[in-house]
């Protein structure tokens, strides 16, 4: 478990993907099984066991510390997990050790002979009895090991846990196993004793753990990612066979170490690696035949796989995959009755209320929910617009052409006959412009009403197979141009890993009318979008013209006359009570630097509250 | 402030001696300038310029210039001199661990802190009553400067710099293995370790060599000066040299200790790929290592942790105990709790070293 919550508590402080991948990869070598099963397990989500609730941590500390002291320490640290992992009273003490060889002297105040006093008296003090009291929980000795007869030297010192007969620190597998089968009464005593046996970051792990608040900032795929390494296979192999597979994973571990065969998936309703498109450039078109091309809309929503199987008994499985490979099933379960045919659909997920596809920021609304209400499932129904068919029963498709593809999508669509799936249209062009036309005017072109949610056009070669991943020339997007403002630069802050030394975090500002006259006002935050060089540049700006410091951030010299003016890419407008501004934008990124203009010819909120407006109208034609 | 002793000179603002039996308020007491001993006219790390100083140790918010003579250790008065010049004060004196003198009305004696090189406790003793100005101090094992010595005393002054159950330190050694495990995963990239550049950078040294390592650590140009001086004093602390100059690839799987203020900044440019760590004992607590941008804590401290002051302030048999600096309201509580005296005593400008320590411009780009 130690081993675990180091690794753990690395993950949380490393930012770059690679490293963490490295680190994960590192301890699923190193650890042996079926820790490391377990761990992947942890790491995936696929854990199952009934949570601990908050109040059971605070009322195991309460009997242990003194309550002033925990709330001190609380208020320190704002994590209710951490404090306890913290402030825990250790239990190994060495009550005969004295201090650093002195005998504790009597409290006294009326003692006459200063510092010179030295007596010899090995028997114990109030002190010392105080802190051989702390196995019997009292407010008074809480605070740790109070007496604090430990350590001194640390060249000398050993881990009290080796001497002191105790039992070892438990390994991730009984932690894991044990709780699956815990019942509810026995939970607080079992995490006591757990907690007097492992060290600050097991406790911490621990807690995380047995509270479900694990949150790393990995992704099931990264850990999937580190587990192909060990065997230099492909991540998309072990997505394939996941869903087959149970903790803690020795099938796999076997395989990807050599020593045993390749684990079949028995899923039903397995994930399919997706395919997906390269942003194509204007220099792009001059080597391609429209003839050679489908387009079809792209839609702003969530791109997924909707799977239906049958299992050995012969029942419809259903289960709905990110474009990731993680399910996210649980989270739409008013979809899942329309995929009543065995077959594998690559769609979009959208939002429709009266036939017409909602923008993007509705369909936020449905995303990453534990809980799924009635309401939600009311006034948020979801659709799913489909574009391709990748398996349709016991048949693979994938290795067919997409045309023909297309075909067998449609027919599929029409057998399935819900309203809630259909069939995304293609475009019909004969020449580029044709298809420039289309895009730069989605209503006209037959999107209609839906044509505030479409995002671009999608170009697929008519005879490219479904390969995994973003195989060169096969599939192409061609997004539709972004909103573009000019924003002032007001305030900057340092980016973190490799760009820490950089103030690559941008707040950026529009005018409007303040009470003395025009002021800006924040609109927006963007940390990419420019160019190594670009980013230098900037930081340059940033250093030489602060005005104010507040801890990480700088405050950016943004006068009518003096400042950098920011060309902001974007790709839509909400409306937020969060923002002082009123707006959210999506998507942000830095398109430009504008040194050729000075800050007071930068864009009004005026201009953006009309962008709004137009986003949430209709679209004037049909 | 009433009463003093009959001998007290004019020079101190002599009052006639009515009251026999002094009171620990009587002999130290909290002013502006610092703790101001007034039978013994002096202060005792004093934030403003005053006629007599008497400083525990060589960190910059408890060894200020301008003072008019100042008695501290020999290593105390050498930082001072390394970091503000031949003039730093009108005269000083050097005095040794043990070594006992009578100012004023009161004799002072100093004791090993544990906290730095040349870092004391002072005992300030008058008629029968022994208070100890403990400064920093920690109780924890630390290759590069006298052990902590308990000093039995009845008014004990402590530092509460990590006085919140929460902070206990552990063993400083573990968290030098954590740093070694990284560098040894990650040997393309530079690991470069934010340390304050008195003590705590060559503590960090120190326990990398006691580890086996023995590949050459390089050091920012800020704290060059103060680790050659550490060497002089007979710590063995290996290969060392200036990063200054050295190409980004060359750095790559090597350690390099820098002050914290360094780690976030352009200077850190010249690394590859470089994983933050920070030796302090704030990185107990997550949310201020993330606060910081670090990648690695690693909790090493020059100050007591939790355990190590309770213990401390238990050992000495003090009925009365002082708080200054830090979480004083925890550590307050404790002692009450325990039945012994205790008060904040509200001293402004002392703050942790690593929060404060500014690393100037032309060092920085020289660095």
């Amino acid at each position: 478990m130690n081993r675990f919550a180091e690794l753990l508590d690395r993950l949380a402080y490393e930012p770059g993907r690679n490293n963490k991948l490295k680190l994960l990869t590192a301890y699923l070598r190193d650890t042996e099984d079926p820790d490391r099963g377990y761990a992947l397990a942890a790491l995936t989500g696929a854990l199952s066991f009934k949570h601990a609730k908050p109040g059971l941590i605070r009322d195991l500390i309460m009997e242990r510390t003194d309550p002033v002291l925990f709330g001190l320490s609380y208020d320190y640290v704002g994590d209710l997990s951490e404090t306890v992992a913290l402030m825990w009273p250790k239990h190994s003490v060495n009550h005969d050790e004295s201090f650093r060889g002195y005998p504790p002297p009597q409290p006294s105040p009326t003692r006459g002979e200063g510092a010179q006093r030295n007596s010899a008296q090995p028997s114990r003090t109030n002190h010392a009895a105080a802190a051989s009291a702390l196995s019997a929980p009292s407010p008074l000795v809480g605070e740790g090991q109070g007496g604090g007869y430990r350590r001194l030297n640390s060249q000398h010192e050993s881990r009290p846990r080796n001497l002191h007969n105790n039992p070892p620190p438990p390994t991730l597998t009984e932690v894991v196993t044990r709780l699956r089968t815990l019942g509810k009464t026995e939970l607080p005593a079992q995490l006591a004793r757990w907690l007097d046996e492992l060290d600050e970051t097991g406790r911490w792990a621990l807690l995380k753990l047995v509270t479900g608040a694990m949150r790393i900032g990995i992704s099931a795929r990264l850990a999937k990612t580190a587990a192909a390494a060990l065997g230099d296979k492909d991540p998309h192999e072990i997505e394939l066979m996941w869903p087959g597979l149970a903790p803690p994973y020795l099938d796999l571990f076997g395989w990807l170490e050599g020593r045993a065969e390749k684990p079949i998936n028995r899923e039903p309703a397995p994930f399919r690696p997706v395919m997906l498109a390269h942003a194509i450039e204007d220099a792009d078109f001059a080597g391609l035949d429209p003839a050679d091309f489908i387009a079809e809309w792209k839609w702003d929503g969530i791109r997924v796989q909707a799977v239906s199987g049958r299992d050995e008994r012969g029942n419809l499985q259903v289960r709905l995959y990110s474009r990731s490979g993680e399910d996210i099933t649980k989270s739409f379960p008013d979809l899942l009755p329309s995929l009543h045919l065995p077959g594998a659909i690559d769609g979009e997920l959208l939002v429709l209320r009266d036939g017409r596809v909602q923008t993007f920021n509705v369909l936020q609304q449905r995303l990453n929910r534990k809980v799924v209400s009635p309401k939600l499932l009311k006034d948020y129904p979801i659709h799913l617009r489909a574009y391709d068919l990748l398996g349709d029963d016991e048949n693979d498709l994938r290795e067919l052409p997409f045309e023909e593809r297309r075909a067998h999508l449609e027919s599929f669509i029409k057998k399935l006959a819900d309203p809630r799936i259909d069939l995304s249209p293609t475009v019909p062009f004969t020449n580029w412009a044709a298809l420039t036309a289309a895009r730069a005017d989605p209503a006209g072109a037959g999107a209609g009403w839906d044509a505030e949610a479409v995002e671009g056009v999608m170009l697929k070669r008519r005879d490219a197979p479904y390969l995994p991943g973003r195989p060169k020339g096969q599939w192409w997007k061609w997004k539709r141009d972004p909103h573009i403002i000019d924003a002032v630069l007001m305030y900057a802050q340092r980016g973190h890993g490799k760009r820490s030394s950089y103030y690559s975090d941008y707040t950026f500002g529009v005018w409007t009318n303040g009470d003395d006259g025009d002021e800006l006002v924040p609109v927006g935050k963007a940390y990419f979008g420019f160019t190594d060089e670009e980013l230098l540049q900037i930081d340059r700006f940033v250093r030489r013209n602060t005005t104010e410091k507040f801890g990480p951030v700088r405050h950016v010299v943004h006068e009518p006359d003096q400042g950098l003016v920011l060309e902001v890419a974007f790709e839509g407008l909400a409306r937020s009570t969060r923002h002082k501004s009123g707006v959210a934008m999506r998507f942000p990124r830095i398109n430009r630097l504008r040194w050729d203009k000075p800050p007071r010819e930068a864009d009004r909120l005026e201009t953006l509250a009309r962008m709004l407006k137009a986003e949430t109208q209709v679209p004037s034609r049909v | 402030m009433h009463g003093s002793s009959p001998r007290m000179t004019a020079k101190n603002g002599a009052k006639p001696a009515y009251i026999f039996r002094m009171r620990p308020q009587d002999i130290l007491l909290p002013v502006a300038a610092g703790l101001c001993c007034k039978p013994g006219g002096f202060h005792i790390d004093p934030v403003r310029p005053v006629e007599r100083a008497v400083i525990t140790h060589g960190h910059s918010d408890h060894a200020r210039a301008g003072h008019g003579a100042v008695l501290a250790t020999q290593e105390t008065l050498d930082m001072m001199r390394l970091r503000y010049g031949d003039g730093f004060a009108g005269s000083t004196q050097a005095i040794r661990y043990g070594e006992e003198i009578r100012l004023g009305d009161v004799t002072v004696k100093f004791h090993p802190a544990g906290h730095v090189l040349g870092s004391a406790q002072i005992a300030v003793s008058c008629q029968d009553l022994c208070i100890v100005a403990s400064g920093d101090y920690k109780d924890a094992g630390d290759p590069t400067c006298a052990p902590f010595e308990l000093v039995p005393c009845d008014v004990f002054i402590t530092e509460a710099t990590f006085g919140l159950p929460v902070f206990r330190h552990g063993n400083a050694a573990d968290e030098v293995k954590k740093l070694l495990a990284s560098v040894a995963l990650f040997p393309e990239r530079a690991h470069l370790v934010g340390a304050y550049s008195l003590g705590k950078a060559q503590r960090v040294i120190a326990l990398l060599r006691e580890a086996g390592y023995d590949a050459p650590i390089y050091l920012h140009g800020a704290m060059e000066k103060i680790t050659r001086y550490y060497e002089s004093r007979g710590s063995a602390l290996g290969d060392l040299r200036a990063v200054r100059g050295m190409k980004k690839a060359e750095l790559a799987g090597t350690i390099t200790l820098a002050p914290p203020t360094a780690t976030s900044d352009i200077w850190t440019r010249r690394f590859p790929d470089p994983v933050t760590a920070f030796a302090s004992g704030w990185m107990r607590v997550r949310a201020r290592a993330r606060q910081r941008g670090v990648e690695l804590p690693l909790v090493i401290s020059d100050h007591a942790d939790w355990d190590g002051l309770t213990a401390t302030i238990g050992a000495t048999g003090a009925g009365e105990v002082w708080v200054t600096h830090g979480q004083e309201d925890a550590l307050v509580h404790w002692c009450r709790s325990r039945g012994l005296a205790a008060r904040p005593l509200d001293l402004v400008g002392y703050g942790d070293e690593e929060e404060t320590e500014v690393v100037i411009e032309g060092e920085e780009s020289g660095a």
